[in-house]
């Protein structure tokens, strides 16, 4: 069942992150490929979100959060005492469940990452922000406008906004957390559209609660129960012959 | 029964917060109501511009533009003052200080700072002000104003800051930002509006107090020039003018009165306008 990966970019290596003194993610293995779109699938609880946050090290932002193990990011533990958290989050992005822009303009949103990084020049910047924002499938519809509030988009461009915000860091990793949940079908369908096209450039790790979306855009599948990674593998292997009676049970929609 | 007792409950408590809300509104329009009916026949153009003339600083004539001015010099000297620090304060207090009974203690020494009675504040200045052979001076002022309006400010923008959303950080965060950066450019801004409202409210205690200044400041009939001369105060105009066995002085007392109180009311609808535009772009 161990599908060894060809050069993996992240590797996950008895991960454990404790909430207090209860345990979310109990000693996860697991080699994540490189320009694909992997799929973190469970029911609800089974810390999908954490191991997913964790990869970018933002499971320590919340008080008494304890984490061991080993995350290896191109071949360096991002856990390791010399490493400066704030390059591997520049690194590996963040796009989460519910679009949160930041309190500026569209522009300044997509711009802020960039500036942060040191980029000054306004031809320099007006170029990541219409790169970025096209994209991420948003320029046509904000062109216009790109100094109004980031906050008079409407949800689902929000949500783009903020992928353009990510790409816009030139992070290689993309962290996705039920990205599409907030969405109505159309927007999600966007979103969906920019992912696969994203993949070629970017290695996509994808939550979702939604098998068929599972089904529809991931190369490769992690499944987890309980804070235990339970089967993982190549989409079709795991959607077509699950080995562990888990897995099938989740998939014929049997556990929660 | 049962019904009747509901009802009763209700509609008693209804008559109470009716008779509450009256009260409020009903001290307000007698307050600005007597400032209005008493002040305005006594306020004339030479009040604003002049300074006092015919004896001394309660003097019949002239005006009161020495208080007028050094309230003003005070107040925004004062706010200047004690904002960065303040803000200093308030964001160590957000970023770097851990969950703990230190911060706990912290808030709780401010809470009682901000209720500490200002003649305290003026006390301790003036205390402060013998030590460092100071006299009663602008300098003097500003300092045990700066004093008064620190907590306030403190508490104030602590509250706001408790309002930035959580997942507005981690979006600055999880682009690698820095807690400094993210403080600066996302907390800052999304906070702006409130830090404002901050301000003036401790602009709105500092400008209206007498006590904190009848020591430390001191009055004259001068403008003030120097920070270590005396300043006049509009508090202290209105409480030297009413106190006065003057009939003519007593009621230059309630046109200082009204001075002030328009010049609160215009801070406070600057501010909302402010706000409105540092609003543009906030998250709720
Ligand atoms: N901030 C937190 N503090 C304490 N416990 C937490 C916290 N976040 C998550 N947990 C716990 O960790 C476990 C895993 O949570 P996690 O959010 O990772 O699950 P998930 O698979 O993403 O769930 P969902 O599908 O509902 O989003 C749960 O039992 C949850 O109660
Ligand atoms: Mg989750």
């Amino acid at each position: 069942m161990d599908s060894a990966i060809n050069d993996p970019l992240i590797q996950i290596q008895g991960l454990n992150v404790a909430y207090g003194s209860q345990l979310a993610i109990r000693d996860v293995s697991v080699d994540i490929p490189a320009q694909q779109i992997t799929a973190i699938i469970g029911p609800s609880g089974c810390g999908k979100t954490t191991l997913l946050r964790s990869i970018s090290r933002l499971t320590e932002l919340v008080d008494g959060v304890r984490v061991w193990g080993k995350i290896l990011f191109d071949g360096q533990d991002v856990y390791a005492p010399d490493v400066d958290v704030t390059e591997v989050r520049k690194r590996i992005g963040l796009l989460a469940q519910r679009p949160f822009p930041l309190p500026m303009s569209i522009y300044d949103n997509v711009a802020y990452g960039p500036r942060l990084y040191g980029v000054r020049q306004r031809e320099a910047l007006n170029a990541i922000v219409e790169k970025e924002l096209r994209a991420a499938g948003l320029w046509d519809e904000v062109k216009d406008r790109l100094h109004a509030p980031a906050t008079a988009l409407s949800i689902g461009q929000q949500q783009r906004l903020c992928l353009a915000r990510g790409l816009a860091v030139e992070p290689d990793v993309l962290l996705c957390d039920e990205v599409t949940s907030a969405l109505d079908p159309i927007s999600a369908q966007r979103i969906e559209g920019r992912l696969v096209e994203l993949k070629t450039n970017y290695t996509i790790i994808l939550v979702t609660h939604v098998l068929r979306q599972a089904r529809r855009l991931a190369d490769y599948v992690i499944f987890m129960y309980l804070g235990e990674l339970i089967e993982h593998g190549p989409a079709e292997q795991i959607f077509q012959h699950p080995q562990h009676p888990k897995t099938r049970a989740y998939l014929a929609g049997e556990l929660y | 029964m049962m019904k009747i007792n509901k009802h009763l409950e209700e509609r008693i408590m209804k008559g109470l917060m009716v008779a509450s809300l009256a009260l409020v509104v009903g001290s307000l329009v007698a307050i600005l109501g007597t400032v209005l009916a008493k002040g305005l026949p006594a306020l004339n153009w030479a009040m604003l511009t002049q300074t006092p003339k015919g004896g001394y600083y309660l003097g019949k004539e002239g005006g009161i533009l020495n208080a007028i001015t050094g309230s003003l010099v005070l107040v925004a000297a004062a706010t200047a003052l004690s904002f960065f620090p303040a803000l200093a304060v308030v964001l160590y207090l957000h970023l770097f200080a851990k969950h703990n009974r230190l911060l706990d203690l912290t808030r709780l020494s401010l809470d009682v700072l901000w209720s500490v009675p200002s003649i305290v504040y003026g006390a301790f200045g003036f205390t402060l002000m013998l030590m460092l052979g100071l006299r009663a001076s602008l300098l003097g002022g500003i300092i045990a104003l700066a004093l008064l309006e620190f907590p306030v400010m403190i508490r104030t923008m602590d509250e706001v800051l408790l309002m930035v959303p959580h997942e507005l950080k981690e979006v600055s965060y999880a682009m690698g930002a820095t807690r400094l950066e993210t403080a600066v450019r996302v907390v800052l801004r999304q906070a702006a509006p409130g830090l404002l409202t901050a301000v003036l409210l401790a602009c709105g205690r500092g400008i209206g107090d007498a006590a904190s200044v009848l020591f430390t400041a001191g009055y004259t009939d001068r403008m003030p020039t120097t920070l270590l001369r005396p300043v006049a105060s509009l508090p202290l105009a209105v409480f030297f003018q009413l106190g006065t066995p003057v009939p003519q002085v007593q009621e230059r007392a309630y046109a200082s009165a009204l001075v002030l109180t328009v010049i609160v009311l215009a801070l406070s609808l600057g501010a909302r306008s402010l706000t409105r535009r540092l609003s543009r772009h906030i998250i709720h």
